[in-house]
């Protein structure tokens, strides 16, 4: 892998840089509004659940090295679950969104059950398999619409006074729970629980040799991953007020690798740094020319031969460790 | 007639696995060799395509139509492996993913910039527009079954290829240990740009032959893609016998899964659930079928190496 093998922050500037980035999001929905650029809010809100997802795959790709193609199909399931248990009735934030989590993680061990049995390009390929497995099984939903996706009549309801379809609101719980999953996830990296899956990176052997059930931490750091990538799909349901096939797709999958990749894998903030320039990236570019790909592709080639470790690995002045 | 039908079913089955076989042939063959993972493959695919449609539309001829986009393809391919893919060897799998992937975004986009985003026509030759009876009751396009000569020829081309000749035997030795085929004086540079090249070729051979039967579009790569690499995981990395009987297991599997999987799950179930059920369950059968080949084989069914 070769990422560092801490990916600590470089102390002084770099320990200050989340909690300016934190405040300089906090105040965005104001100044949008100053500035009527409401747009914005919903942009960096998609950014930001986009964040959570890559932040979730990085963790077991990058500390864990377990190269999943099918993590998108985590993000769906958490979205279809809001999304199914809305038509039915079923409103309310607390329930759903917990429920999505679940909903993930449960197929998510499932799946880490049979898949961590495989190593490298077979454990990329089963997840794949197991992520399209998923997207015909949603193509197939008819009566919740089938390829055609399903419309959400509202947003959740979290109690308290407070109006989820208010943009801003939405947006200020998104950043709530992106700062709840970075805090949460350098956590456990920094726990006992993330030194044995970064062990189990660098020696599985060695590890298991000690006395380390490596199989059942790569399956709960998988399990973990498929959850929090569920609380991203429902946020994602929120965004839209819809869902769709299209989310589950293959494609869908690689981007959020592309994501961490870009950002820097394996580095605490990669998963975030990669979700923000790919995202803002496209945005940027689709302004200027349909043919907004070629130039982005023409940028992720300078990005393997340039900078091979990613935003994060460029910004970081610690080498390799 | 159910005979006739499952008949009929079969041979399409045949016929997509092996323009499957051609695209995993030059995938595993780079893959398993070159130890480079090739998202782009699809991409090529897509390029033979549009150039055949191209060559097609300005001749009026397909048997021109279809060596020119194989060899364009190949030449395509070439230029890709002298100017990237050759930076990328060293380079660990995810390198190559995401050089790759950027390579998929930047061909869609210059075929959308020569060819425009709407998808374009290419025609089976006229003379082979009709069917023929193979069998008493039994009429098949006679258009597919130059597909699946096409493809055995050169399926055996390729066994011939890589069993007999000198430079088989070289593919055979990366394939097992590169690192010892290189000590042994294996020069890998100029084998691993003729492999590319043809993996090139035969991808575009597949792209001309399918055009007419799938539609010419940008995408069309992506999708044909994963199924290759369900392929090789399903035959083993490395292993062109494993990559034919992969596509051969896919493709039956999936046309016949189209085919006859609704029918069966009505016998079984209420005609309300069958039909929801039926399309699902067939498009995810050959994800069935590889998650089960790994659960038991994790390498594949002809690991290529030990």
């Amino acid at each position: 892998m070769g990422a560092p093998l801490t990916g600590r922050a470089h102390p002084g500037v770099q320990r200050i840089l989340p909690w300016l980035l934190l405040i300089i999001a906090v105040a965005l929905p104001w100044v949008a509004t100053a500035l009527d650029q409401g747009y914005y809010i919903g942009l960096a809100r998609r950014v930001m659940i986009f964040a959570i997802a890559a932040a979730s795959l990085n963790f077991i790709m990058g500390f864990g090295g377990m190269v999943s193609l099918g993590h998108a199909a985590f993000v769906g399931l958490g979205a279809y679950t809001v999304a199914i248990a809305m038509a039915h009735g079923l409103t309310s934030a607390w329930i759903a969104w917990p429920l999505a989590m679940l909903v993930a993680a449960t197929f998510a061990l499932a799946i880490g059950a049979i898949s961590l049995r495989t190593r490298g390009v077979y454990f990329i390929m089963i997840t794949l398999a197991f992520a399209q497995m998923l997207y015909y099984l949603a193509v197939g939903l008819k009566q919740y619409g089938g390829e055609d996706g399903l419309n959400l009549p509202a947003r959740s309801q979290i109690g308290f006074g407070l109006d989820l379809g208010h943009e801003p609101t939405l947006y200020w719980v998104v950043l709530a729970l992106l700062a709840a999953v970075m805090l949460g996830l350098n956590r456990a990296v920094d726990a006992r629980f993330g030194r044995v899956l970064l062990g189990i990176r660098e020696n599985e052997a060695r590890m298991e040799a000690i006395g380390f059930p490596t199989f059942h931490y790569r399956l709960a750091a998988f399990t973990i991953a498929g959850a929090i990538a569920g609380l991203a799909g429902a946020l994602i349901a929120n965004h839209n007020l819809f869902v769709s096939p299209a989310a589950m797709h293959w494609t869908q999958s690689a981007t959020l690798v592309v994501m961490v990749l870009l950002g820097g894998i394996g580095y605490r903030y990669g998963g975030l740094a990669g979700a923000t320039a790919l995202l803002l990236l496209e945005e940027f570019l689709a302004a200027f020319t349909d043919y907004w790909h070629l130039p982005l592709g023409l940028i992720l080639l300078a990005i393997v031969f340039f900078a091979p470790r990613g935003i994060a690995g460029a910004l970081s002045s610690r080498p390799t460790a | 007639m159910t005979v006739t039908l499952l008949a009929e079913q079969l041979l399409n089955g045949l016929q997509f696995g092996l323009m499957l076989f051609l695209l995993a042939a030059g995938l595993t063959l780079v893959f398993g060799i070159m130890d480079v993972l090739n998202l782009a493959h699809g991409s090529l695919y897509m390029i033979g395509a549009y150039i055949a449609a191209s060559v097609a539309q300005a001749t009026g001829s397909f048997w021109i139509a279809l060596p020119a986009a194989v060899a364009a393809t190949g030449l395509v391919g070439l230029a890709l492996e002298v100017t990237l893919i050759r930076r990328l060897y060293r380079r660990d799998h995810l390198s190559q993913v995401l050089a790759t992937f950027a390579v998929i975004l930047i061909a869609d986009d210059l075929v959308k910039l020569i060819w425009g985003p709407a998808p374009i026509m290419l025609s089976a030759p006229a003379a082979l527009a009709g069917p023929v009876e193979i069998a008493p009751g039994l009429l098949y396009p006679s258009y597919r079954l130059l597909i699946i000569a096409v493809g055995l020829g050169l399926a055996l081309a390729l066994y011939l290829f890589i069993t007999k000749t000198r430079t088989g035997m070289l593919v055979r030795a990366g394939s097992s240990n590169r690192e010892m085929a290189t000590i042994m004086g294996v020069r890998v540079d100029r084998l691993f740009a003729a492999i590319f090249t043809l993996g090139a070729m035969l991808s575009a051979v597949a792209g001309a032959l399918l055009g007419p039967l799938l539609a010419v579009e940008i995408g069309m790569g992506e999708n044909i893609l994963i199924l290759a690499l369900v392929v090789i995981v399903i035959g083993g990395i490395g292993s062109i016998r494993g990559a034919f009987v992969g596509a051969l297991l896919v493709g039956v599997v999936d046309t016949a899964g189209r085919a006859f999987l609704p029918d069966v799950l009505n016998t079984v179930l209420s005609n309300a659930v069958a039909a929801q059920l039926g399309p699902a369950l067939a498009a995810i059968a050959i994800y069935i079928l590889m998650a089960a080949v790994l659960f038991f084989r994790p390498q594949g069914l002809f690991p290529a190496r030990s």
